[in-house]
């Protein structure tokens, strides 16, 4: 009797062997789903070689004493003016720029060129921070003790904030950077640029 | 006395120690409930910058609270009370070791109240995530171990559960679907308790000065715990899924095969589960990051999408094997909506879908992640998936536990009737928002967005505000829900009628009984099937396949608009 009823519940115990043939309308969906699947999957190694925009980075392990020391260092070679006490560093387009977070600040304040491709490194020098760049929306976690170099070209230019968006204790709200994008075409990347922008944020 | 009791309504025969051991582990978790939701208030209002209630340490401290209440003990004391469910009383078994089970209890207590006094006291603001080199007091580590241990212990018996039965003959033929989907959640359960156990120990030694400790080994560690753990709560949710359909329509299983292998794909894969968090962290390369985040191709994401089919799939099938043929979606209109269980499994499985599932996929992409890592869009994914989708099928399975485990009948019925469409309504307005403001930029854990006083001060546009605002409504409304929740489970359990032990409410009205009680479907009989029309490609199931399609327009759509806000950006690689 019970033997001849085709559908049982997920309650009830199905006989020992379930192994059973799948519907056509079941198949066409598992099929659909992994096609879909596999999509997904193709999608990112694809842009990998297509798309403009990968975390991938070149990266490094750092210890945090060094990492300051070569942030004081950046900070001295290329500095440009302060902005609200912070300094202000120019470097030369294709170089290697160093951004320090620490709580809860971010050093230096960038001055950076439109069209231009910079190395920019990430690192802490204590706790876990969140690199997330506004109004563009773009993310990146810093990690005290490694080093994420990431090659940017800003393509725009204009003002950026550096918003902290991992939680780093309970100054985390004020941590706020910033960088700046001039046009690369004007080619100075060392006059006036501290000026330009002091106090413009108050 | 026997050790059993008959359950006058589904002929299961009940180990009183099932029963006990059910009732403890439903009560603490519904006590977790209550603290987080009373930290998840004032959060809320925090996070709502036009009230922005909170001082800042109160704000991460409560942010804590309701991150370990939630997730961490809400969520796995129910599910102790599901693996008891779904193993002991599913298959007529008695529990062998009661003792090592209260023992167990115990511990998780024990280890709840160190992480609670740590956590109120001040002397661990650091999240639910702890991350290493943030620093807690030792006591909430331990105690986070003392809970894991517990839980781990519950796995284990259930495991012993399953043997006994089996051993016993308490069953035909195989374990119910059922009890093979809580049987993947335990196994997962087991893998991820000793990530637990494998970041933990050494986190509760260093926080004594006795080792050191490498941030980003933490978060990839940490995370195979956290996420892993999240698989555990989607196993669940969709076993719960078969039993609601099973107990509310009489939704049947269209396929064993299918449904099962679709569980043993979450098994398979579910250590590379911590890659979500860690895709814009500088710690690991890019093909570990693409074969991790997708779980080995993203086979994991194709076991929902099956279950995704199949659950409806079956809630559809089982209304037409009894009579609701019309159309493509007259089963719908048929379906019990004023049962608390059917409405909650509805929500549960839409939600988690459209919003949990299709976000949190898109999220979790490698390049992707770069305009989603810790924004607002993060909590916007879960409270879309453990909340509305977990959360929400553990509420709805509450309804049918009141009265078959606690043998009370539902108090102030009329109000549990529309809980779940206050909840998931408030719920859905939420997550969406939050979502939404997160892809402004909106950053998560975040105590001020008008950054006062920080050197620099960014500004988001208006609409930021209104959908900020929007948010806070419906994060009142899914309170509001939440609230109805714990008073109704509470006085039911505490103050409901007690019901007789041959009670089984059959043909009730006017009770604090869910229809599936008190109407519940009619067993199916051999002709059943043979009415069924097919129809062509769309099978036996039309409306689900129908459903299915527009779900996966939207998924294809939503995915691809991400891609091209992607690539809107600076190069960066
Ligand atoms: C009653 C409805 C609820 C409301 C209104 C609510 C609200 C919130 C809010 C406003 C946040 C803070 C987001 C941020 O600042 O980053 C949050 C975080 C969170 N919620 Fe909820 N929540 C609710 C229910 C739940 C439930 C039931 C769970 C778990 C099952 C949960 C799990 C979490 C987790 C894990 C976090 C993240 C904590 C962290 O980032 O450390 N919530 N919730
Ligand atoms: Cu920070
Ligand atoms: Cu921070």
């Amino acid at each position: 009797m019970t033997a001849e009823v085709k559908y049982r519940s997920g309650i009830e115990a199905p006989e020992r062997i379930w192994w059973k043939k799948v519907h056509k309308t079941e198949r066409v969906w598992v099929w659909i789903a992994f096609g879909w699947s596999m999509v997904l999957f193709a999608m990112m190694p694809l842009w990998h070689f297509r798309g403009g925009q990968n975390p991938s980075g070149i990266r490094h392990t750092v210890e945090p004493a060094a990492y300051q020391a070569r942030v004081a260092e950046f900070i001295q070679q290329y500095q440009v003016g302060t902005d609200n006490g912070f300094p202000v560093v120019a470097p030369p387009p294709g170089s290697d720029v160093y951004l320090q977070s620490s709580m809860w600040a971010w050093l230096p304040v960038l001055q950076l060129q439109a069209g231009s491709e910079y190395v920019l490194h990430l690192s802490s020098i204590d706790v876990n921070h969140g690199f997330s760049l506004y109004p563009l929306n773009i993310n990146f976690q810093v990690v005290p003790g490694y080093d994420y170099g990431l090659r940017v070209t800003p393509s725009e230019t204009g003002e950026f904030h550096i918003i902290c968006n991992e939680f780093c204790g309970v100054g985390h709200h004020l941590m706020v950077g910033k960088i700046i994008v001039v046009d690369g075409a004007s080619g100075a990347g060392t006059e006036g640029a501290g000026g330009e922008d002091a106090g413009g944020d108050q | 006395m026997s050790a059993f009791r008959t359950c006058p309504s589904t002929g299961l025969k009940v180990h009183g120690q099932a029963d006990a051991l059910i009732k403890a582990n439903a009560v603490a978790a519904t006590v977790a409930l209550l603290v987080g939701g009373v930290a998840a208030i004032l959060v809320l209002l925090t996070r709502w910058q036009a009230v922005h209630l909170l001082e800042a340490t109160m704000f991460y401290r409560m942010l804590t609270v309701h991150g370990m209440n939630m997730l961490i003990f809400f969520i796995i004391f129910f599910e102790m009370a599901v693996l008891y469910f779904a193993s002991a009383v599913l298959l007529n078994a008695r529990v062998p070791a009661p003792k090592t089970g209260w023992v167990a209890f115990a511990l998780m207590v024990v280890g709840t109240l160190m992480v609670e006094w740590t956590m109120w006291t001040g002397r661990a603001d650091v999240l639910f995530t702890s991350y290493v080199p943030l620093r807690a007091h030792p006591l909430f580590y331990l105690g986070v171990i003392f809970f894991a241990v517990g839980a781990l212990t519950v796995v284990g018996h259930f495991f012993a559960i399953l043997v006994v039965a089996k051993r016993e003959m308490t069953y035909d033929g195989s374990v119910p679907l059922v009890t093979y989907g809580a049987l993947t959640a335990a196994i997962i359960a087991a893998v991820t308790l000793l990530h637990g156990a494998i970041i933990y120990i050494p986190t509760f030694l260093w926080s004594l000065d006795m080792m050191g400790l490498d941030p980003q080994v933490y978060r990839m560690v940490w995370w195979g715990l956290g996420h892993s753990s999240q698989q555990i709560n989607v196993a669940a949710m969709v076993s719960i899924w078969y039993l609601l359909a099973a107990l509310t329509v009489g939704g049947v299983v269209l396929n064993e095969k299918v449904s099962r292998s679709a569980f043993v794909l979450y098994i398979l894969f579910i250590s590379m589960a911590s890659a979500h968090h860690l895709l814009v962290d500088p710690g690991m390369g890019p093909s570990w990051k693409v074969w991790n985040t997708s779980y080995f191709m993203y086979m994991a994401v194709m076991a929902s999408m099956l279950h995704g089919f199949t659950v409806p799939a079956g809630i559809e099938l089982g209304l037409r094997l009894r009579g609701a043929t019309q159309g493509l979606f007259g089963w719908l209109t048929r379906a019990p909506w004023g049962d608390p269980g059917f409405s909650s499994l509805v929500f549960s499985l839409v939600v988690f879908g459209f919003v949990g599932g299709i976000t949190g996929v898109t999220f979790g992409t490698e390049q992707i992640n770069i305009i989603a890592h810790n924004t607002l869009r993060i909590p916007g994914h879960f409270h879309a998936t453990v909340v509305s989708g977990t959360a929400m099928a553990f509420m709805g399975i509450t309804y049918y536990v009141i009265p078959l485990i606690f043998r009370r009948e539902i108090a102030f019925y009329p109000i549990a009737k529309i809980q779940p469409y206050v909840f998931a309504i408030g719920m859905l307005i939420f997550s969406m928002s939050m979502t939404f403001a997160g892809s402004f930029g909106v950053p998560r854990r975040h105590w001020d967005t008008t950054f006062t006083g920080a050197p620099f001060r960014p500004e988001f546009s208006p609409a930021v505000d209104l959908v900020v605002g929007v948010m806070g409504v419906g994060g009142l409304i899914a309170i509001v829900g939440g609230a109805m929740y714990i008073l109704v489970t509470v006085w039911s359990v505490f103050f409901g009628k007690r019901m007789a032990p041959d009670d089984s409410g059959l043909g009730a009205v006017g009770r604090g009984l869910p229809p599936g009680i008190t109407h519940p479907p009619r067993a199916l009989e051999p002709a059943d099937a043979e009415r069924l029309e097919d129809r062509g490609w769309l099978g036996p199931v039309p409306g689900t396949m129908i459903l299915v399609l527009i779900f996966l327009a939207a998924f294809i759509t939503y995915y691809f608009v991400n891609w091209k806000l992607l690539s809107f950006l600076w190069r960066v690689g």
